[in-house]
């Protein structure tokens, strides 16, 4: 059985190494796997969203509307942009966090205050916390991508795999204590 | 060893495993990481050229002292090298000589969605098109020996979800094959027109075989399953065509894809009963099927615009309804791409966007964002290099309409050396009082930071001399008096050279230096200042807003500054009437 899932925020929030740790855990662990991602002008501060799908043999590397068991988005407004692309009953992660669009910024369109509130009251299954927070805790504010990541991991109930040695073989050696606390951390709150 | 690869790192691998010596390539999104990926095998030399031109142009000299080259860009960069690309297809090839196009179906970066394989079938060459990462790599180094058997250039064309989209490869070893011998053959390499009218009669034979070759290559084949319906497909089309079908239909998966095999796709026809042609943008696959009298159904329900999915074929094909799914009731703002924090790109758009009558033409790059609000400079975006030769026409129009405008053509630093130069000396030439604006952020950064021939490196890391993009003006012909050299984070040196420029007569250039706000060392270097409102003195007038910058925020009835994000470029302390806006941080020149 396939499973699919997004990964959604803004460019710049280190979606790119979160989704790359986890295909490359996915395939040591010996599934098939796609990954998709658009690079280019969605870099600069646009909209950004990573599809990865796993299985015992996948072909297409997108995911349909109704189609992802988890959506991990890094920042709350995108969460509900790509809501739609959830499956019912499937698994909302949000980082409780908010970065403004231009748009917003000068004032032509406004910030939604009640994107949570909203998103609990729509989706049975929401995980919300403030990744930032969590990974300030653990000691660098940087892990938050990885906390998000261990949240993730255990929404696809893949979380008894050895994902520390994912982290050690992707990291660099320094990086490895705040990670691995970030990923266990992550699969805590999930 | 298995390892998980994009389609660009596959075909690099698949380069390097074919025993590929040259490559030469432009980036652009989504065919970058090709060459990046390439540059990191030392048994290859790999360049970025200054343009799709150029590139095409060194790897065919490769092909013809007698080494397998390649070169790669997007699928708009195959417009800039057609000329070339045509010509080689009937001088052939002495090294296997492989050209990738990366097309952009639903133009996630890119201004337009052509559909490159109608080049191959115009240019006569053979085309190979990938599935995935696995038959990027596989189907490279089957692209190395047609073009030897053939005699002939391959066009190798994926698309964005095949060059960005991972999967799992297995790698092999590189094969040695050296630089084959050259033999002087002016019939062969000089196409002057009686040497190329021989060449076209042997064009229009190797056609024929290698049409026989399609139809016979593994690289074309059935896959039977249930023959109700048949599909013939190919590319990234093909996954979504399994997803759907899945054993449900027998499929024609084509990888050789010029000349289409016409013997297979007849036999395949023949043992379905309903033939579905599924394929993103044109019906190239669909056109020839029809023309050998073939019925099947393709475009009247598979639509030509933007990218597929297996959703739109479920619904075009199966009449499938939308899935079930959540929505919210909330109103989400757009986050469309903009200008990042400190971006140099900003002082100069917004001291232009105090003349409300300067017209602005683009260019493709970062600065193509100079057309958003609250900036809403740029008027024209067309193509690289565009930014300085439209201004030209613009004028000349404007002039004989007797309106007042004054023209602004914008190109960046690597957009200069890519075709920009000869749109300035055609501006000097003709006497046409344009300004050229040359955004000089030492990189080429849209594509993601590609060393270019104004930063001092090359591709291999290797260092090289800087091409003086002023020298380059001054020998276009511009005048010394009509040129200006700028810091475009000070905002008054800026506006005067903006000032100076709108009220020349002669053809006039400003170039603004500063490197790019993402770069490593400018990062680092910038790492510790940022500015902050002085909440007593702000007025509130929000005047710092007009300057578009993403830190820059009115947030619960106050205006704040992402310290996070804020790299110190102080453009919206400058504009501030009210000195409202401070330094913070560590400051040392």
């Amino acid at each position: 059985m396939t499973k699919s899932l997004l990964f959604v925020g803004v460019g710049g929030q280190g979606i790119i190494l979160a989704s790359k740790i986890l295909t490359e855990g996915l395939v040591k662990f010996g599934f098939d796997v796609k990954m998709s991602e658009v690079h280019g002008m969605a870099q600069r501060g646009g909209s950004v969203t990573t599809q990865v799908r796993f299985g015992e043999k996948v072909y297409s590397p997108l995911i349909g509307e109704g189609e992802a068991d988890v959506i991990v988005a890094f920042e709350k407004v995108e969460a509900a942009r790509w809501i739609k692309y959830l499956k019912k009953g499937g698994t909302l992660v949000v980082n409780d966090y908010e970065i403004y669009p231009q748009s917003v910024l000068v004032g032509q369109e406004v910030y939604p205050d009640d994107v949570i509130q909203k998103l609990k009251e729509n989706v049975e299954n929401v995980v919300v916390f403030n990744a930032a927070e969590v990974a300030e805790k653990l000691g660098n504010i940087k892990a938050q991508n990885i906390v998000l990541l261990g949240a993730l991991i255990k929404a696809l109930g893949v979380e008894n795999l050895d994902w520390e040695s994912v982290i050690k073989e992707n990291l660099p050696e320094k990086m490895h204590d705040i990670n691995i606390k970030a990923i266990k951390e992550g699969m805590k709150l999930s | 060893m298995k390892k998980i690869m994009t389609g660009n790192e596959a075909i690099a691998r698949g380069a390097y495993e074919a025993g590929c010596t040259v490559a030469a390539a432009y980036p652009g999104t989504p065919s970058t990481e090709i060459l990046e990926n390439i540059a990191q095998y030392e048994e290859i030399y790999a360049e970025w050229a200054p343009n799709e031109k150029v590139a095409v142009e060194v790897a065919a000299g490769a092909s013809i002292a007698g080494a397998r080259s390649l070169s790669a860009m997007k699928h708009v960069g195959l417009n800039v090298a057609a000329d070339p690309l045509f010509t080689m297809a009937y001088e052939g090839v002495n090294g296997g000589f492989v050209i990738v196009t990366a097309d952009d179906p639903g133009m996630h970066s890119s201004q337009n969605e052509q559909d490159n394989r109608l080049y191959a079938q115009h240019a006569k060459v053979a085309m190979i098109e990938p599935s995935d990462s696995q038959e990027c790599k596989d189907f490279v180094k089957a692209a190395f020996e047609i073009s030897e058997q053939f005699d002939t250039l391959v066009l190798f064309r994926i698309t964005t979800r095949i060059a960005h989209s991972k999967s799992i490869v297995e790698l092999s070893e590189r094969q040695e094959v050296g630089v084959k011998e050259y033999k002087k053959d002016v019939k062969k390499y000089v196409m002057i027109p009686a040497h190329a009218r021989v060449k076209h009669v042997e064009v229009e034979e190797r056609l024929k075989r290698l049409q026989e070759y399609s139809n016979t290559t593994p690289l074309n084949r059935i896959e039977w399953g249930d023959t109700k319906i048949g599909i013939i497909t190919s590319g990234v089309s093909y996954q979504y065509a399994k997803e759907v079908f899945g054993d449900n239909a027998s499929y024609l998966k084509l990888g050789f894809t010029f000349p289409l095999p016409d013997k297979l796709i007849k036999e395949f026809a023949s043992k379905v009963d309903k033939l579905y042609i599924i394929e993103e943008n044109e019906p190239y696959i669909e056109t020839f099927v029809k023309a050998l009298g073939i019925n099947c159904i393709g475009k009247e329900l598979i639509p030509i615009c933007g990218e597929l999915n297996p959703d739109i074929i479920r619904r075009a094909l199966l009449g499938e309804k939308e899935r079930e799914t959540y929505s919210v009731d909330v109103k989400v703002p757009n986050r469309p791409p903009v200008l990042c924090p400190g971006c140099p790109h900003r002082g100069i758009f917004y001291a232009m966007s105090k003349y409300k009558d300067i017209i602005a033409t683009g260019d493709i790059g970062c600065y193509t964002l100079g057309m958003m609000p609250p900036l809403n400079v740029t008027d024209t975006v067309i193509d690289m290099g565009a930014g300085i030769s439209a201004a030209i026409g613009f004028e000349k129009a404007a002039m004989m309409a007797k309106r007042k405008n004054k023209v602004f053509g914008i190109v960046g630093d690597s957009t200069f050396f890519h075709s920009g130069i000869t749109g300035l000396i055609d501006a000097v030439y003709n006497n046409s009082p344009i300004v050229a604006v040359i955004l000089d952020n030492s990189i080429t950064a849209m594509t993601g930071h590609q060393e270019n021939p104004g930063t001092g490196k090359t591709l291999k890391g290797d260092i090289s001399p800087v091409i003086d993009i002023k020298g380059i003006v001054k020998a276009c012909g511009v005048k010394e008096e009509n040129i200006r050299v700028v810091d475009p984070y000070k905002l008054d040196e800026t506006e005067r050279a903006v000032k100076d420029a709108y009220n020349a007569t002669e053809p006039f250039v400003i170039i603004t230096k500063q490197p790019c706000a993402l770069l490593k060392d400018v990062l680092k270097k910038r790492a510790g200042r940022y500015v902050k409102v002085n909440q007593d003195k702000c007025r509130k007038c929000k005047l710092c807003l007009k300057v578009g910058c993403p830190a820059v925020a009115f947030k619960n009835g106050n205006i704040v500054i992402d310290k996070d994000m804020c790299n110190g470029c102080t453009v919206c302390l400058q504009v501030c009437p009210f000195n409202a806006i401070e330094k913070v941080g560590e400051w040392n020149d």
